[in-house]
């Protein structure tokens, strides 16, 4: 059987629609990693050199606090085998301006990414986004958009994607 | 123009070994489990070396050394190591071509930088604090007739240093100078995208530096770095990266009870106020060329200055004659003299850009250059080159938001000074900031007004020695540079002497 996407269960209070997403491939890595290093979290990093990359860290590794936002939490055991709950973590002062896009983490070949497990591997967790419909990106914002021909522009962005409805 | 003959062909200005092992007590120690990664150039996405893939165990080893050589180490007097430390800027001094080569290989920034600036103010680097260790003074006071303060500066002893891949030398300079100039030994872990120039650097210096002061391991994060940033054998650590690990750190650092500094990147606004367009004269010149430093070091900079504030009456046609200016990026083979923008470090660092790219387009940016990865042909097919891009769009975009560490900037526009400054700190990082006006006033205050570390006025991307360099907000803390960096890697020592025979009448 194919290694299927996985879509996390929605944690904020009050939303309804997921916010992340594993691709099989990514699924496929975090398995693995697990089978060596046990329980799993994410935490999306920013900034320099390694970061705006989603970072696996052993389960309760990174200490999270009220500063950040767990986006979903992922089941990443197959049916009927043992639970493997795996949380997406993302500080919040960075939510604040990541809110509106639904993110996919991907694989890609790679080296070297902080203190993130998969590095030894020569790959890379990545994150792909898509805009979510169910989000008012960039409210009152106008004020500080770019000339009139670039809000003219903005004002018509291309049709976000929906959500994706959840997987298995 | 010249172009350097690639490492492994005749000629080349360096030669590297096949196998790197890493550099423990003065000498090659093969790393204990005997595993090696291999070392990629970005400049042909081919493999050149293998590095010794150090863990833990490596990581006590080279505490062991550390230890052993701190104690002496750091009774030497500020003369005798400011004495090392000019030494070590003259070999480098005497060596700049096959260093920069080394790390034009290593990272795949154009040899232009490496020679110009990556190498030179290494050697700066180390020339400046030799002098700012033997120019710093303790404190006295005398609190009153018979009793008197003296406060010391005493090295930390063992520090743990970590250091990103964008200036493999010139990062670890920033840490070392200091350090040693402190009297501390290090323990160092370099980006393991970068593993290689930085031990050419120590192989280059082994008969200066006292055997065991300065020590280097090479792995991953999670198997070398985090065994030397948790052990709780070092007095110290510093780390440059994202802002994930750097919470890592300063939790280690907190379990530990030592003190750390972090430097985690930034999204430096570079406001272009409309009086620089008062006249196309020199000065115009240069602050177009400070739009087009977004693409310096391929935008793998903390401090680039990634978002661009145009006020609104300058916005078309500054904007224009700054795209037709970054049109004129010569890209190409890092080797060649000319080339004034090389490789991305890595292939995932390339995969991170475009996805930028991507999201950028979704959010409904418009882009006015570049936008695509590059391929230059030949031997450079198999590189990691990414085109110059430019995006327009407004700052609550993710592009304006998130650092990208590549060639893309976003642009916006300003109403007036209020707005600016708004926009500038609209962002969580504040290491950097561009501020461009005729007006001193302006100016001035803007570059106060800015949540940043570091404010460049009318000017972008220079990095002296003596100018302090660290982040506000969630760019970090503690500064580099300056003579304050030596604070971060002393004790102090308050010695409180009473000079009176009388007693104090408690009991």
């Amino acid at each position: 059987m194919s290694t299927p996407t996985i879509t996390a269960a929605v944690t904020i209070a009050g939303e309804t629609v997921p916010r992340v997403e594993l691709t099989p491939v990514a699924v496929d890595l975090l398995r693995s990693l697990w089978d060596e290093y046990g329980p799993l979290m994410f935490h999306q990093s920013g900034g320099c050199c390694d970061g705006s990359s989603p970072m696996v860290f052993m389960a309760g590794e990174f200490i999270t606090s009220d500063q950040d936002v767990l986006l979903g939490r992922f089941e990443l055991a197959p049916a009927g085998e043992p639970s493997q709950p795996l949380d997406f973590w993302m500080s919040a002062e960075q939510f604040n301006y990541w809110s509106h896009t639904f993110l996919t983490v991907d694989v890609v070949p790679g080296r070297g990414s902080g203190f993130s497990a998969e590095a030894p591997r020569g790959v890379r967790f990545l994150i792909r986004s898509e805009l979510m419909t169910t989000m008012t990106p960039f409210a009152g914002t106008v004020d500080t958009a770019g000339t009139d021909r670039v809000e003219a522009d903005i004002a018509a962005p291309p049709a976000p994607i929906s959500p994706p409805t959840a997987r298995v | 123009m010249t172009v350097y003959a690639a490492p492994g062909t005749p000629g080349s200005k360096v030669t590297f070994k096949s196998r790197y092992e890493n550099w423990i007590g003065g000498e090659w120690v093969a790393p204990v489990k005997g595993q090696y990664f291999e070392d990629i150039t970005p400049v042909t996405g081919k493999p050149f070396a293998e590095v010794a893939r150090g863990t833990a165990e490596d990581i006590e080893l080279a505490l062991d050394a550390a230890h052993k050589a701190a104690p002496a180490w750091g009774k030497t007097s500020a003369t005798e190591r400011a004495a090392v430390l000019n030494k070590i800027a003259d070999r480098i001094d005497a060596n700049v071509e096959m260093l920069a080569v080394a790390e034009t290989w290593d990272n795949g920034k154009a040899v232009r930088e490496t020679i110009n600036a990556d190498i030179p103010l290494a050697a700066d680097h180390f020339r400046y604090f030799a002098s700012a260790i033997r120019a710093q003074d303790g404190d006295h006071a005398q609190l009153d007739g018979d009793t008197v303060s003296y406060q010391f500066h005493e090295p930390l002893g063992v520090v743990g240093q970590i250091i990103p891949w964008n200036f493999p030398i010139l990062m670890a300079v920033w840490k070392l100078a200091p350090a040693l100039a402190a009297g501390n030994a290090i323990v160092l872990k370099p980006a393991e995208q970068t593993p290689v120039s930085i031990l050419v650097l120590m192989e280059l210096i082994a008969d200066i530096l006292p055997r065991g002061v300065v020590n280097v391991v090479n792995g991953f994060g999670l198997e070398a770095g985090k065994p030397l940033a948790s052990s709780n054998r070092i007095r110290k650590i510093a780390f440059t990266g994202e802002t994930s690990t750097g919470r890592l750190i300063l939790q280690y650092a907190s379990a530990n009870i030592i003190p750390s500094t972090v430097e985690l990147g930034g999204k430096s606004p570079n406001i272009f106020f409309s009086d620089v367009a008062d006249q196309n004269d020199a000065f115009y010149d240069k602050a177009q060329e400070g739009f087009v430093l977004f693409a310096f070091n391929q935008g793998e900079v903390c401090t680039a200055p990634s978002r661009a504030l145009l006020q609104k009456p300058i916005y078309d046609s500054f904007l224009g004659d700054a795209v037709t200016r970054a049109k004129k990026i010569i890209q190409g083979n890092p080797l060649d003299t000319d080339t004034q923008m090389g490789a991305q470090a890595s292939n995932d660092q390339l995969e991170k850009i475009l996805s930028y790219i991507d999201i950028g387009t979704k959010e409904g940016a418009k882009l006015a250059l570049g936008g695509e990865r590059a391929d230059l042909g030949g031997d450079l097919t198999g590189g990691y080159y990414v085109q110059p891009t430019i995006f327009e769009g407004h700052n609550k975009m993710r592009l304006f938001q998130e650092e990208i560490f590549g060639p893309v900037l976003a642009v916006t526009s300003f109403t007036d000074y209020d707005d600016a400054i708004s926009i500038a700190n609209d962002t969580i990082y504040g290491l950097g900031a561009g501020v461009w006006s005729r007006n001193g006033n302006v100016a001035y205050r803007a570059g106060r007004d800015i949540q940043a570390g570091r404010v460049w006025v009318n000017n972008y991307h220079a990095y002296p020695a003596g100018a302090a360099f660290g982040g506000y907000k969630s760019s970090g803390i503690g500064r580099e540079n300056n003579k304050l960096a030596l604070g971060h890697y002393q004790q102090t020592k308050n010695l409180l002497v009473s000079y009176s025979e009388n007693k104090l009448g408690f009991f």
